[in-house]
């Protein structure tokens, strides 16, 4: 009995270190071409087109505006990123209100309809829209591109934070009241500060979505021209290494704002840890 | 005085739809209503039958349909077989290392998804570091080449929608009660077998919502094709992108795209009706 039970110990360590294995080559392959857009930033390329390693320059970091058309891309997607990041995490974090908050007729429905973009492919997404705005003889653009990203980003929005904020106490609300406080400093007082972690996550998700969003954005741009957009173009005229200082840049933005939400995060939750009674 | 007002933020009937009203307002706006103009425009065909559209949907695009959700099936598979191993290890095995590892999961898709598939056009390319290391280890032939193959395709898939697998498998690996494992492992003895009963079992869930994840996407996209594969490797996003943007057929576009719609809602349902989950949000 117990050389057995040490045997399966055996067995399960070996099994154990062969598992760690494998998610170690997964980790690996999901960073392989992170690593290439990185080195390629450093690339001095024999022509036009980005694709094969010449020789070490830092030509692209020392330039990165050399392209106006890769410069005005980034503005405008940065631009309807912002935008339509504003709108959604409100609308969203409306909805995943009103859902967390109330049992009322027509949640079932709300939820459906918050689901449902999201198991849409994006090509049937955009061209649906496409066929509405053609349909109403609205030209695409600036307002179309915003349009489409409010649409898709609302979902992730309102279900991140949705699922954040369940199994919250709103008995803290009632508590805070009947300390006196009035209906509008409870919510900036005690709702807010307890939801903001949730709607940081979301607001996050949403402007990233938006940043990087391409099949959706291709049918309804126009003439515009978004960052990824311009990637897309890139393979048929040139393919500048500026694109990918651009996309490391993004990283490394990305990966300090993920670092101060975190450390944001865990300083609360210690300070949360640190109350008494707690 | 206070019990009022909290009464009165707590049971206003009309509350909770003036807080869903301007999102779902937007959703059936942009969302619902678009798919309505989709089937509208599907059926407008100026000369010929209603359904001439999706005739000739079938009838001319009835291979880049099929390729579509063959790569996006492949794609799912390779996605689980590579996501639940990692998936595993971070619930189960990285002990303090968990957030770190989510962190490192979730890190690559935050540089833009289109300069990824570029960067894999790097490294598949002939001459590149793939072909090298496979010729190699005599995996592939010579000559033999990686990129506008199918293999390249489906590889760019399972790899931009990897993160979708993994993270609903890793909640709900997560959630199992550990006890239970144990008490698997002691009752079976063996982990093997407390894996395939009680472990995996209790994943499913996750397994599920991460495959139509996976799936969903990987069948309408058309960038990993377009970018990794050759003409023969084109899928039904293509053509519906080209028929409406440059071709402006716009009945047969938008029957195409409803076709893609109705084949994957009839497969979600098909799918959740064997799994028996509803679990999706």
């Amino acid at each position: 009995m117990k050389t057995s039970a040490r045997e399966g110990a055996v067995g399960s360590r070996v099994g154990g270190r062969v598992l760690d294995a494998v998610a170690g080559l997964v980790l690996f392959y999901l960073f392989l071409p992170i690593f290439v857009i990185i080195l390629y930033s450093f690339n001095k390329p024999a022509g036009k087109f980005n694709f094969v390693w010449k020789e070490f320059s830092l030509d692209a970091w020392s330039d990165p505006f050399k392209y106006p058309a890769l410069v005005d891309a980034m503005k405008l997607s940065l631009k309807v990123a912002a935008i339509s990041t504003l709108v959604a995490t409100v609308f969203g974090t409306l909805i995943a209100l009103a859902l967390c908050r109330y049992r009322f007729r027509g949640s079932g429905p709300v939820n459906l309809l918050l689901v449902l973009p999201l198991t849409t492919p994006e090509v049937v997404l955009g061209s649906s829209l496409l066929a509405l705005f053609l349909q109403f003889n609205t030209p695409t653009g600036f307002a179309t591109i915003v349009i489409a990203h409010i649409m898709f980003s609302v979902s992730y929005v309102a279900l991140t934070v949705k699922a954040r904020i369940r199994g919250f106490d709103w008995t803290l609300e009632e508590a805070a009241m009947d300390l006196g406080a009035t209906p509008s400093r409870v919510a900036t007082k005690v709702t807010l500060p307890l939801i903001a972690p949730g709607i940081v996550a979301a607001s996050m998700l949403s402007f990233a979505l938006s940043l990087d969003d391409f099949i959706i954005t291709l049918f309804n741009a126009g003439s515009e021209v978004t960052y990824p957009l311009y990637v897309y173009g890139a393979r048929r005229a040139a393919f500048p290494p500026q694109i990918n200082v651009v996309a490391t840049t993004i990283l490394l933005g990305s990966l300090i704002l993920l670092g101060i939400v975190v450390f944001w995060q865990e300083r609360q939750s210690r300070m949360a840890m640190a109350e008494p009674g707690k | 005085m206070a019990g009022t007002a909290s009464a009165g933020v707590r049971r206003s009937p009309l509350a909770p739809y003036l807080l869903v009203g301007p999102g779902v307002i937007w959703l059936i706006l942009f969302y619902v209503v678009p798919t309505l103009a989709l089937a509208r425009t599907s059926v407008s065909g100026a000369s010929g039958p209603w359904w001439g559209g999706y005739a000739r949907a079938f009838a001319d695009y009835g291979d880049h349909l099929g390729r579509s959700f063959r790569y996006a099936g492949l794609a799912t598979a390779a996605a689980f077989l590579l996501g639940y191993p990692l998936a595993y290890v971070m619930a189960f095995r990285a002990g303090r290392l968990k957030n770190l590892l989510l962190g490192l999961v979730i890190l690559p898709f935050f540089t833009t998804f289109l300069v990824r598939t570029f960067a894999w056009k790097t490294i598949l390319g002939d001459g590149g570091m793939a072909v090298s290391v496979l010729s190699f280890l005599h995996l592939l032939p010579e000559q033999g080449r990686l990129l506008n193959t199918s293999w390249a395709v489906v590889g760019g898939l399972t790899y931009n929608f990897l993160p979708f697998m993994i993270l609903p498998i890793y909640v709900s690996l997560e959630k199992i009660d550990r006890r239970l494992v144990e008490a698997a492992q002691d009752l079976y003895s063996g982990p093997l077998r407390g894996f395939t009963k009680v472990v995996f079992p209790l994943s499913l869930p996750g397994v599920f919502a991460g495959s139509l994840l996976t799936f969903i996407p990987a069948s309408g996209d058309f960038i990993n094709a377009e970018l990794l594969g050759s003409p023969n490797q084109r899928v039904l996003g293509s053509v519906i992108q080209g028929q409406f943007l440059t071709v402006r057929d716009y009945p047969l576009a938008a029957a195409l795209s409803f076709v893609l719609m109705i084949i994957i809602i009839a497969l979600v349902l098909t799918y959740t009706r064997v799994l028996g989950t509803e679990d999706l949000a």
